[in-house]
This record gives structure tokens, C-alpha cells and sequence, in this order.
């Protein structure tokens, strides 16, 4: 109950203060919409915001299970060799330093007229880095006896990764997937705005740009908010089932 | 006799940045079956590189490990390994622990005997009923003992040791010495142990080989002439008073120092 009733409440308190500070400021809607302009927005675009909600959340998923995949292969490949960590660090950090958003009209060009393939593509390009790195950090940290508690038996090296490197790595899988799952909203909206193609809630905060609709526009970054919450706290069921062991009782 | 573990005059050096590290210089080390075997030296001097040697997990550069017969070139199941950290899998329970090896070594024997086995030996160690915590729920002292109901599970020949009791406090550690000699009552296997308490290696071995200061050698071979089924009160008698002060001595020459004391 507490466990839920504290974010709650902080959540009201969050949107009291807005609504109080854009009435203290007497902001125009047109400046700065505030919380009781929402539900006007809402009530009026609702099949909009489903339909482009559901197709933000789906390119989004599926770029973060492409992430999940390709991230944790290139984590292991880091993990294992040491000659492949020193070879791709650099690349990898150097990816990641690009701002995505000068990624957008590259890929637009690539891929004319994929707009759902260059969404879920932003998406994974923007989530895999924090997974591949903490994979491999993960697998290359791990300590030379747990390792050969099983070397010393003979066992092979995919049973060693089955049976220890990849459940001792979980943890950290999962707090890279929690940071992954903003990051890859994130993608997808970039695409969704910078290269406006009528799909995802992006493209709804487009038009309401273009129409001037404050309201609308605040009212997908709500919406966006709420998707982003509901992922991450999927994550954090994921979470519990495979890694709850590493959460320590609290005392 | 035959000696099931057999160390040829082995020499080997680490690469290191500045050239090679002599760690051990013409080791030799006869172990018969069922004799237990503790190794001490001077802190760093190449006694865990013995233990990956025995394990198979490395090659000496030159010289030749001898395992039941066999020359080892590679890990074998037959070994059973624990050391200073227990090294429990977090994410499994104390059971799921102690079977981890015989899903390696034993994967056609059924689920039934591999929980009715390890249930076996961690009554033997006194922790029937913390079967299915998770070893964050242990203390030091009881995850160690799940460690060496989990090297020991599969029946291995030989058992390596690398200070399995380093890091527990003295009473804990004294007990669980006590808990190793039952052990080996109930399921004979021949055990090399690396040590840094004398007291440890006179209660627990059979003989005793002091290394010298690295690159380490076979510097001295004691002979523990207490009966098997001795207890903690056997440290405190004359005999193995005796025991201590030879082994302190050799101690003493392996780091170097010549007697100081008047």
C-alpha cells in the first residue's frame, strides 16, 4: 500500500506545483499549458493518442529487443577477448558521443520511406550501448574462481557462461536495461518528430505544433511520460523473477 | 604405497612486464592415497600456482604433476577445489550449490540422487535445515562449509584447498578443522591443503611440506606422528609443541632470517 501510495502522492504534488506555477506567472495556455488543460486534450484526441501511443510503444520494444540481443553479443564478445575490448571501446564510446539526432536524416536517406524500420533501428542504435557495456563489464570482472570452480571439473566454456558468467551478470544487465528503456523512447521520438512521417505519438506533437494546440503538445509528453513509466516498471518485474536473489534484505 | 599425487622437480615462471617471475624452482611433492597433505610457506611464494598446477588449470614450464597414474595436462573431474572465498553462486540456494559439480561431472544421474547426496554432506557439516537458503543468508563460517560439501560432492580423489579458512575468525576456524577431520572419516579422499596457520597444517595433515620463500622449493617434508582421530586439546600437548617449533623454525629459514632471538 505505502509502496504505492508514496509515488502517488508525489506524483499530485508534482502537478499541483505546475498548475500553481504556471497560475502564480498567469501563463497563457499558448505559453505554458497547465495539468487542468490535459483533460480537455485527452477527451478530444483519445483515438489518436491510443493509436499513435501503441505505435510509439511497439517500435520502441522492438528496438529495445534488438538492443537486448545485439547489446548483450557485443558485451559478450568485449567480456571473453580482451584484443575485441580494446578494439571496440573506442568505436563504441565514439558512436555513442554522436548525437542521434544528426543520425536521423542519415538514416532517412538509407532507408527512404521505412519509417517503422528507421524507427526501431533509432531505437536500438540509441539503447545498445549501456547493455553491451555493462554485459562486458560484467563478464570481464568476473572473479578467476568462480570461473574455475567449474574450469577444474572441465567444463566447457559456453557451460561455465550458462551456469555462472551470464546469471552472475544479470544484475547488471538490468540496471543497463532500466537506463536502455528511456533511452530508446527517446529514439523513437526523435524519429517520430525530426522526421515527421503521420506515425507515433511524435507526429501528434508535431501537429500540435504546427496547430498551435499547447495543450496537445503537453499532453503527449504526459502520455510519453506514462509509456516510459510502465516499461521501465516491466522491467522491473523482469527483474525480480531472474535477479531478485541480488536484492539484499533490507535492514 | 602408491602415491596418488606426484610433483616431479617442477619449475615455472610468470610473464610479467618486467620479464619472467621464477615462482617455483624444483617443487617436489608425493602425496599417497588417502593422506592429507598441507603445504605452508612464506606469503607468496607460489602455493596457489601449486594448487592450479595439481588442478590441471596450468602447465609448469618444465617438470611433471602426476595424478593417480596420469600425467596431467588438463583439468579432470576427479579434482575438487575450495578456496579462501567461498565462491557461492548467489542466485542459487545452499543445495543448488553443492550440486553445481555433479551437473558437470555426473549430468545422467537424476535430480532425486543429486539433492539425496548433497543433503548427505551438508548433515555432515551441521547444516541440515539451511538447505534452501541463499548463502546472503549464511555466515562466513557456514558458507565455507557449504564450499567444501560442494568440493567434495562428486567423490573427487584429490581435494585442493587454498586457505578455505583464512578468513574466518579463530573459534569458527577451529571448528570447521574439526568438521574437515569427520569429514574425512566418513569419505576418504587424499587432500593437498595451502595454509598459513601452522596450528591448521599440524591438526589436519598427515605430513606437513614447508616451501621455501619464492621461487619456491620442497625445503622441508614433517611428518605428523598424532593419531587420527586427534582433537583441538592435541595443540596444546607436548608433542605437537614440538611439531610447531620445528615447522616455525623452517618457517623462519624459508623467509630468509637467520635466528635473531636470544
Amino acid at each position: 500500500m505505502r509502496k504505492i501510495l508514496t509515488p502517488l502522492i508525489a506524483i499530485v504534488v508534482f502537478l499541483l506545483l505546475w498548475e500553481f506555477i504556471v497560475w502564480v506567472n498567469d501563463w497563457p495556455n499558448y505559453v505554458m499549458a497547465s495539468p487542468s488543460d490535459l483533460p480537455e486534450a485527452y477527451a478530444r484526441f483519445w483515438k489518436l493518442f491510443l493509436v499513435m501511443g501503441w505505435q510509439t510503444l511497439w517500435r520502441t520494444v522492438v528496438g529495445l529487443l534488438i538492443a537486448v540481443v545485439v547489446g548483450t553479443l557485443i558485451g559478450m564478445i568485449m567480456g571473453f577477448s580482451r584484443t575485441a575490448r580494446d578494439a571496440l571501446y573506442p568505436l563504441l564510446v565514439g558512436f555513442n558521443a554522436v548525437p542521434k539526432a544528426t543520425l536521423v536524416p542519415v538514416i532517412a536517406l538509407i532507408f527512404i520511406g521505412q519509417h517503422d524500420f528507421n524507427t526501431v533501428l533509432m531505437a536500438f542504435l540509441i539503447s545498445f550501448f549501456p547493455i553491451a557495456v555493462s554485459v562486458g563489464i560484467g563478464l570481464s570482472t568476473l572473479e578467476p574462481e568462480y570461473r574455475d570452480i567449474l574450469r577444474a571439473l572441465g567444463a566447457s566454456k559456453m557451460t561455465i557462461f550458462w551456469k555462472i558468467a551470464l546469471p552472475k551478470t544479470l544484475p547488471e544487465f538490468f540496471g543497463a536495461l532500466k537506463v536502455a528503456v528511456t533511452l530508446a523512447f527517446i529514439g523513437t521520438n526523435l524519429v517520430e518528430i525530426v522526421s515527421p512521417h503521420g506515425r507515433g505519438l511524435g507526429a501528434l506533437f508535431k501537429s500540435g505544433e504546427t496547430n498551435a494546440n499547447y495543450p496537445l503538445m503537453f499532453a503527449v509528453l504526459i502520455a510519453l511520460a506514462v509509456l516510459g513509466i510502465l516499461l521501465y516498471y516491466a522491467v522491473v518485474a523482469l527483474e525480480k523473477i531472474f535477479a531478485g536473489w541480488a536484492e539484499r534484505p533490507q535492514s | 604405497m602408491t602415491n596418488l599425487i606426484e610433483i616431479k622437480d617442477v619449475h615455472h615462471a610468470y610473464q610479467t612486464a618486467n620479464g619472467p617471475l621464477p615462482v617455483l624452482d624444483g617443487l617436489d611433492l608425493s602425496v599417497p592415497e588417502g593422506e592429507f597433505c598441507a603445504v605452508v610457506g612464506p606469503s607468496g611464494c607460489g602455493k596457489s600456482t601449486l594448487t592450479r598446477l595439481v588442478t590441471g588449470l596450468m602447465k609448469p614450464d618444465s617438470g611433471e604433476v602426476w595424478l593417480h597414474g596420469e600425467l596431467v595436462k588438463s583439468p579432470r573431474k576427479t579434482v575438487g577445489m575450495a578456496f579462501q572465498n567461498p565462491v557461492m553462486l548467489e542466485w542459487r540456494t545452499i543445495m543448488q550449490n553443492v550440486m553445481l559439480p555433479l551437473e558437470i561431472v555426473a549430468p545422467s544421474m537424476s535430480k532425486a540422487d543429486r539433492e539425496k547426496r548433497a543433503m548427505e554432506l551438508l548433515e555432515l557439516v551441521g547444516l541440515a535445515g539451511f538447505e534452501h537458503k541463499r548463502p546472503s543468508e549464511l555466515s562466513g563460517g557456514m558458507r565455507q562449509r557449504a564450499s567444501l560439501c560442494r568440493a567434495i560432492v562428486h567423490k573427487p580423489q584429490v581435494l585442493i584447498m587454498d586457505e578455505p579458512f583464512g578468513a574466518l575468525d579463530n573459534f569458527t576456524r577451529e571448528d570447521l578443522w574439526q568438521t574437515m577431520r569427520d569429514l574425512r572419516a566418513k569419505e576418504p579422499f587424499t587432500c593437498v591443503l595451502i595454509t598459513h596457520d601452522l596450528r591448521e597444517s599440524v591438526f589436519l595433515g598427515d605430513q606437513v611440506v614447508v616451501l621455501s620463500g619464492r621461487p619456491a622449493r620442497t625445503q622441508y617434508v614433517l611428518d605428523v606422528t598424532l593419531p587420527a582421530d586427534r582433537t583441538i586439546d592435541v595443540l596444546y600437548e607436548q608433542q605437537a609443541g614440538q611439531m610447531l617449533h620445528t615447522l616455525r623454525d623452517q618457517i623462519r629459514i624459508a623467509q630468509g632470517r637467520e635466528e635473531t632471538h636470544a
